[in-house]
């Protein structure tokens, strides 16, 4: 499993300030707490980074990586800041993953830098239209987004699908459509395809006390169901992680293994 | 269309340590496939057979074993040179017996001068073994590693009831250390896990994950160490990566049939060859299970299994 930490986000005010006045501090300090928590790719969120995208976007990449060995998940709809991050991206721990190209054609140039760049990509299963409304419409998403991978010259083992993950408190049906995508895109290809979500989505608009329980209880059922890898946060995840590992085999048990 | 045998290949790959010093100095581990599936990726290193010695004259063995070193037994330090220098032992383990407080009760400071006589007596690597009573191997190990300080040799054995002053003496001392676990694969990690916690390399540990004698329980290793072996290589479980020892001399030549003489059984045949026999195949099997080391009594038993390295090896 492999848990990309989400916790540098514009979104969050903290770091926000600190993405403006381009502070290293706080953005280094929570790199590394996600790290030591068993992240082991860090997203990098920067919002739609309108103006200054591109030397904001080279500016973080520089101060995580300056900060954990890990390589970045560059999170903005701004492709030539994309493009920017992965120009100073260090390739030594790892390549990085863009978040993300759809089936929308406007993000089609993200599998073109993808390719050109040699790195991994994020596809998240949307079209056009709007919000998929099922696990089989996701489907069909997928296997457009993978036709178009190929297409442009990005190898399936390189991208990620990602079933949109929705708000629990206003899409309830959603999340189980989500689990039944997760299995179905993993059939999609042999060897299966590779999976992301953005796991704390599901408790976003949530009571605060129910948010750490919903996203954790989410995270057990969809590794259950084969999930690759999550953008969350390490810390709140790391213990159900290994957890999950030990019932499901792939560790084997010993009574410290939550200190391993 | 020609036949392509399917091969395995796995994420992990066992520890190399190395053991001992100058020219005699050797390697264990390394390898990335199961045992002797070179032909599958990489075993860069043979597994190594040290024959044993013990402080005081074997009194409790067979006397079929006990007669081939009686010219010696009483000697740990000509025990140990006819090992080296007339069997072609490529290592050493010695068992201070002796320190066992039914069996002579031997101060450690006694116990450790014996280590410095033999290891400035031998060139080949030397495996320091207690008496494996928990708490007198806490005194003697201590003092035994400071003997040994240096030599990079193995001490051991760390066991759950122990473990924290013998990995402390190992480490002070710069010494392997092997950390024997009773026959339980979630044990045996355990205990791996609470000695690295202490601070010591888990690229310094070799794993006892306790020996068996043929028909008496070897399955039961043989499956330990078997899933040892594949969760260090299919799981890349780095805490299971160390090397693994099959300490197999001793079950062996407890059991009935290596002592049971003719004369009661006849259909059992020869008891010299019965008892050979049951020291090659139980320590054999340990090879193929996954064991990088073995400790061995009988130098018949030991040509044997020797020359089943060299035949399984290609």
């Amino acid at each position: 499993m492999l848990i990309i930490g989400e916790k540098l986000s514009i979104i969050a005010k903290r770091v926000r300030e600190a993405m403006f006045k381009k502070d290293k501090g706080p953005i280094q300090e929570i790199a590394k707490a996600q790290w030591n928590a068993g992240a082991r790719m860090i997203d990098a969120n920067i919002g739609p980074a309108e103006d200054g995208g591109e030397e904001l976007m080279q500016w973080m990449v520089r101060t995580i990586q300056e900060a954990v060995p890990s390589p970045i998940c560059l999170d903005t709809t701004n492709a030539k800041a994309i493009e920017a991050g992965l120009q100073v991206h260090d390739n030594q721990w790892g390549r990085a993953l863009i978040n993300s190209t759809s089936n929308d054609p406007e993000r089609f140039p993200i599998l073109e830098l993808a390719a050109k760049y040699n790195c991994q990509v994020i596809g998240l299963t949307v079209g056009k239209g709007g919000l998929p409304a099922d696990a089989e419409e996701r489907c069909g998403i997928a296997a457009e987004i993978m036709a178009r991978a190929m297409e442009y010259g990005v190898p399936l083992e390189d991208l990620y699908l990602d079933p949109l993950v929705l708000q629990i408190a206003t899409s309830q049906d959603h999340a189980m459509h989500v689990i039944k995508a997760i299995k179905m895109f993993q059939e999609l290809n042999d060897p299966a395809m590779k999976t992301v979500v953005g796991l704390s989505n599901i408790s976003n608009g949530c009571p605060k006390n129910v948010r750490p329980l919903m996203n954790r209880q989410y995270f057990a059922l969809l590794m259950y169901h084969g999930l690759t890898s999550a953008i969350a946060d390490a810390a709140e995840l790391s213990e159900i992680a290994k957890t999950m590992d030990v019932i499901m085999g792939k560790t084997l048990y010993a009574h410290s293994y939550l200190e391993m | 269309m020609p036949f392509t045998p399917p091969k395995e290949s796995y994420n992990g790959k066992i520890f190399e340590l190395a053991l001992g010093s100058g020219e005699k100095a050797l390697a264990i581990g390394g390898e990335n496939v199961l045992s002797f599936h070179g032909f599958e990726g990489s075993t860069p290193r043979k597994p190594v057979i040290a024959m044993e010695v013990q402080d005081i004259a074997p009194a409790d063995w067979p006397q079929t074993v006990q007669d081939v070193y009686k010219d010696v037994s009483g000697d740990p330090v000509a025990w140990a040179l006819h090992c080296q220098d007339k069997l072609g032992a490529e290592a050493i383990a010695l068992r201070l017996t002796g320190t066992h407080p039914d069996k002579g009760d031997i101060s450690a400071e006694q116990a450790a001068a014996t280590v410095k006589k033999v290891l400035e007596a031998i060139k080949v690597p030397l495996i320091i073994l207690g008496s494996n009573h928990a708490e007198k191997d806490t005194a003697v190990l201590v003092k035994a590693a400071e003997a040994a300080k240096g030599s990079n040799c193995v001490i051991g054995k760390a066991q759950e009831a122990n473990y924290k002053t013998i990995a402390a003496a190992a480490m002070a001392n710069d010494l392997k250390l092997i950390a024997m676990s009773e026959l339980d694969i979630n044990l045996s990690k355990q205990l791996n896990i609470l000695i690295t916690q202490m601070g010591f390399d888990r690229e310094k540990l070799i794993t006892d994950p306790m020996c068996s004698a043929l028909s008496y329980g070897l399955e039961y290793t043989y499956s330990v160490m078997e899933r040892i072996k594949l969760a260090a290589l299919a799981q890349n479980d780095p805490v299971l990566q160390p090397p693994m020892l099959a300490d197999a001399g001793m079950y062996v030549w407890k059991v009935k049939e290596t002592q049971a003489p003719e004369a009661g059984l006849p259909e059992w045949g020869s008891l010299a060859e019965r008892g050979i026999a049951w020291e090659a195949v139980t320590a054999s099997s340990f090879l193929v299970s996954g064991a990088d080391m073995l400790i061995m009594r009988h130098p018949a038993a030991v040509e044997a299994v020797k020359k089943f390295i060299a035949e399984m090896e290609v």
